[in-house]
């Protein structure tokens, strides 16, 4: 039967060409920003972060994971900001008034760095976002939405890859059987994050605090999770130590008592 | 006095006289002086009416006023201040009273009232609205209205009633009473009349010239003669800036999008050469559209930094125009720069090396705040207080802005803070072990603290006592949480001991 075939051959042409593109795409020619963890950099497609639109959702609807998936995307923004040099703003569009900015400055975006737009609905962050990504000159946008239309994320993305930008977008749960994730998305990378238990100090306090990181899609590269420590002030994460590697603490604390 | 018997001392005299009269120390109610340098005294530059009422005058040393009343209110003298201030009673004036009005000295103003006093109803009835709107503003003012300006300047300051009107051509009986310095006189000049024992300007006009031009040379008999109009006197009115404004009609009224964006453009692009030439850039553009029922609608934007690129601001403006409703077609669309400022050319950085220089900042905000609002887009700054809910200031979007120390603060903060339930924990300074928020237990794994924040007592009278002592705590499971007990734990005034979730870490 002709037909069929024809349709086969098209179908195969069109299969190779979407992959050439995909390859092309993840083979370093989109621009990067490396995390500077070499354990994560390797697994990430192009060897860091891809500049366009990435999404980050906490693991579940508690407040505290919603809290760890801010850090994480201060920290990201932080970086790009950063590799921009010392006049590297970010646009953080938000809809709700909960946001500590103090807490962000201590995660690296330092209030110099960081410009709020307040917005009434998603649909707004979403355009104000591609309005930032659209002016070019700034190296990271950070929306805070809930629900995402198809349509508005796919310009955001086209819009963060034109003007080199990274749009870093925050998923909130907005039901507790909603997973942010759940649906798909023109996203270059999906992360998840949630809150881990940190390693024990030999004394009293509070260690730095651990999250479990899992890049659950992205485009040109297999999923992959971490363990990773909280940014520091200049926004640097850190692979943890499994605790097979870590010093031994009982030693050393014993070292200190003598 | 038996001590000092026998000792004669010079300028002891005090201890052998009666109290002077004018050493009898007087409390003042609120009296309020103001003081400027000269030299090296401090003397009085102003006084208030009841400070007037307790014997001081301007012009006094300040040690001598302390000395005569006690609780002076002293502050130092503002001239620049005051000069700003009667440039915009002037330049008020110029635009509700008359084309022409001229700053008097330092404390005055003149008005051309020719040709304008009829629109308030008669001379008079003038004076009075103006003395009450001076008086809504708090300034005492005196009137005075003559044919010549040095006429109303002696008049004014040298008359006894608030309104003084001088009939046409009486200057000369008017000023007779009066005493020279009223002539706007130098010192010197006047220490000379003084010395002759001329003291009333009538005394002086009755005199011949001749001798008087002699012994006084030209500045006295133009003065007198500029008062008796006999010699004119040159007037520097004040001129009341324009906003720079394009006007547009139309032959046939407008109503489409396309054809107001069209029009704004075109008023955009004749308002930028006039705005160039004078080195000025537009803050904020006011659009006012006139319908045809001359029902006026009027569109706003603004921009974060001083500009004249046309294209930028034809764009702001053109966001804006579905919110006209332009009705039956709109006829007249006026264009006015509301606010501008200084707007210098500046070097383009980075062209010859051939890099290209980023877009600026202040066209995304000026787009942004044009979608949103310009409340909308804004820093955040810190600010002086240690209560977490109190450290966080808006800053504009262009402004500086200064970091907060680094102490561990959350990500997230509640407000209200929440409180939490069945929490276990001992006094006085432990963390909790476990607690409830939100129906779910926690058990704290790991935790830092106390840190202290005390309430600031010069802002409420209420928090003069209270504490709050904030703990960073981990639950199994590695949630960070932000709480802090009301209370240091000893002392009951200073909190109820109640635990409270502020914020949530990461």
């Amino acid at each position: 039967m002709p037909v069929p075939s024809v349709t086969d051959a098209r179908l195969a042409a069109l299969r190779e060409e979407v992959r050439r593109i995909e390859c092309a795409a993840s083979a370093g020619e989109r621009p990067c920003l490396p995390l500077g963890i070499p354990e994560v950099d390797e697994r990430l497609a192009g060897g860091g972060l891809a500049l366009g639109l990435q999404e980050v959702a906490p693991a579940t609807p508690a407040p505290h994971d919603e809290a760890a998936a801010t850090l994480f995307l201060a920290a990201l923004a932080a970086r790009f900001a950063y590799a921009r040099g010392p006049g590297g703003q970010v646009l953080w569009a938000l809809s709700r008034r909960d946001l500590f900015a103090p807490g962000l400055a201590q995660a690296g975006l330092t209030p110099d760095r960081l410009l709020y737009a307040e917005c009434r609905n998603d649909e707004e962050i979403l355009a104000v976002m591609e309005e930032g990504a659209r002016h070019g000159g700034l190296p990271a946008m950070v929306g805070e939405v809930g629900r995402m239309a198809m349509a508005s994320a796919r310009r955001l993305q086209l819009a963060a890859e034109e003007g080199g930008g990274a749009a870093l977008l925050l998923r909130r749960w907005r039901r507790r059987d909603a997973d942010p994730l759940a649906l798909p998305s023109p996203a270059l990378a999906r992360w998840r994050i949630a809150c881990a238990p940190s390693t024990a100090l030999p004394h009293e306090g509070i260690g730095r605090a651990r999250w479990q990181v899992a890049l659950v899609r992205q485009r040109g590269g297999p999923p992959y999770q971490w363990l990773l420590e909280a940014p520091d002030a200049e926004a640097r994460l850190a692979l943890s130590a499994r605790s097979g590697d870590r010093p031994d603490q009982a030693e050393r604390a014993h070292r200190r008592a003598a | 006095m038996p001590g000092r018997a026998g000792h004669w001392r010079p300028g002891a005299r005090w201890a052998r006289e009666a109290q002077p009269h004018d050493f009898v120390l007087r409390r003042a109610e609120g009296a309020l002086v103001t003081v400027h340098k000269q030299g090296n005294r401090n003397l009085l530059a102003a006084v208030c009416p009841q400070a007037r009422a307790l014997g001081l005058a301007p012009g006094m040393p300040l040690t001598k006023a302390r000395i005569l009343v006690s609780g002076l209110d002293v502050r130092p003298a503002d001239p620049a201040g005051d000069a700003t201030w009667l440039f915009r009673l002037g330049l008020f004036a110029a635009r509700r009273w008359t084309p022409r009005a001229a700053l008097s000295g330092v404390d005055g103003l003149w008005l051309d009232l020719g040709g304008v006093a009829h629109l308030f109803g008669g001379e008079r009835l003038m004076c009075e609205r103006i003395l009450a709107f001076l008086k809504r503003l708090g300034f005492t003012a005196r009137i005075a209205v003559a044919g010549t300006a040095g006429a109303a300047h002696a008049l004014a300051r040298f008359g006894s009633a608030p309104i003084t009107l001088c009939p046409a051509g009486r200057e000369a009986d008017a000023l007779a009473p009066m005493s020279l310095a009223a002539l706007r006189l130098e010192e010197e000049l006047l220490g000379r009349a003084d010395r002759l024992g001329l003291a009333r300007i009538g005394e002086l006009i009755a005199m011949p010239r001749a001798p008087l031009q002699r012994r006084f040379g030209a500045g006295l008999l133009t003065r007198l003669d500029q008062a008796l109009g006999r010699a004119a006197e040159p007037f520097d009115p004040i001129v009341p800036e324009e906003p720079p404004s394009v006007l547009l009609r139309f032959m046939e009224p407008i109503a489409s999008a396309e054809a107001i964006a069209e029009a704004a453009g075109e008023a955009v692009r004749r308002l930028l050469p006039a705005l160039a030439e004078a080195g000025l850039g537009v803050r904020r553009l006011l659009l006012a559209c006139t319908r045809v029922d001359s029902e006026t609608q009027i569109v706003t934007v603004s921009l974060a930094r001083a500009t004249r690129e046309g294209a930028h601001l034809a764009k702001l403006l053109c966001a804006k125009i579905e919110t006209i409703d332009p009705g039956f077609g709109i006829e007249r669309l006026r264009l006015v720069a509301a606010r501008v400022e200084p707007l210098a050319p500046v070097p383009i950085e980075g062209e010859m090396a051939g890099a290209r220089p980023p877009p600026d900042l202040a066209l995304l905000i000026d787009r942004l705040a044009a979608r949103l609002g310009v409340r909308r887009v804004h820093r955040l700054t810190a600010l002086e207080s240690d209560l977490p809910e109190r450290s966080v200031g808006r800053a504009g979007p262009l402004a500086s802005t200064a970091n907060w120390p680094s102490w561990p603060r959350p990500v997230r903060l509640l407000s209200p803070p929440e409180p939490l339930e069945y929490v276990m924990a001992e006094l006085p300074d432990a963390p909790p072990r476990r607690f409830r928020w939100r129906g779910e237990s926690y058990r704290v794994a790991a935790a830092d603290g106390p840190e202290r924040v005390y309430g600031e007592w010069w802002r409420h009278e209420a928090e003069r006592d209270s504490v709050r002592d904030y703990f960073q705590v981990e639950a199994e499971g590695g949630a960070r949480f932000w709480l802090y007990r009301k209370g240091d734990g000893e002392d009951p005034a200073t909190g109820d001991l109640s635990w409270h979730l502020h914020g949530l870490f990461a």
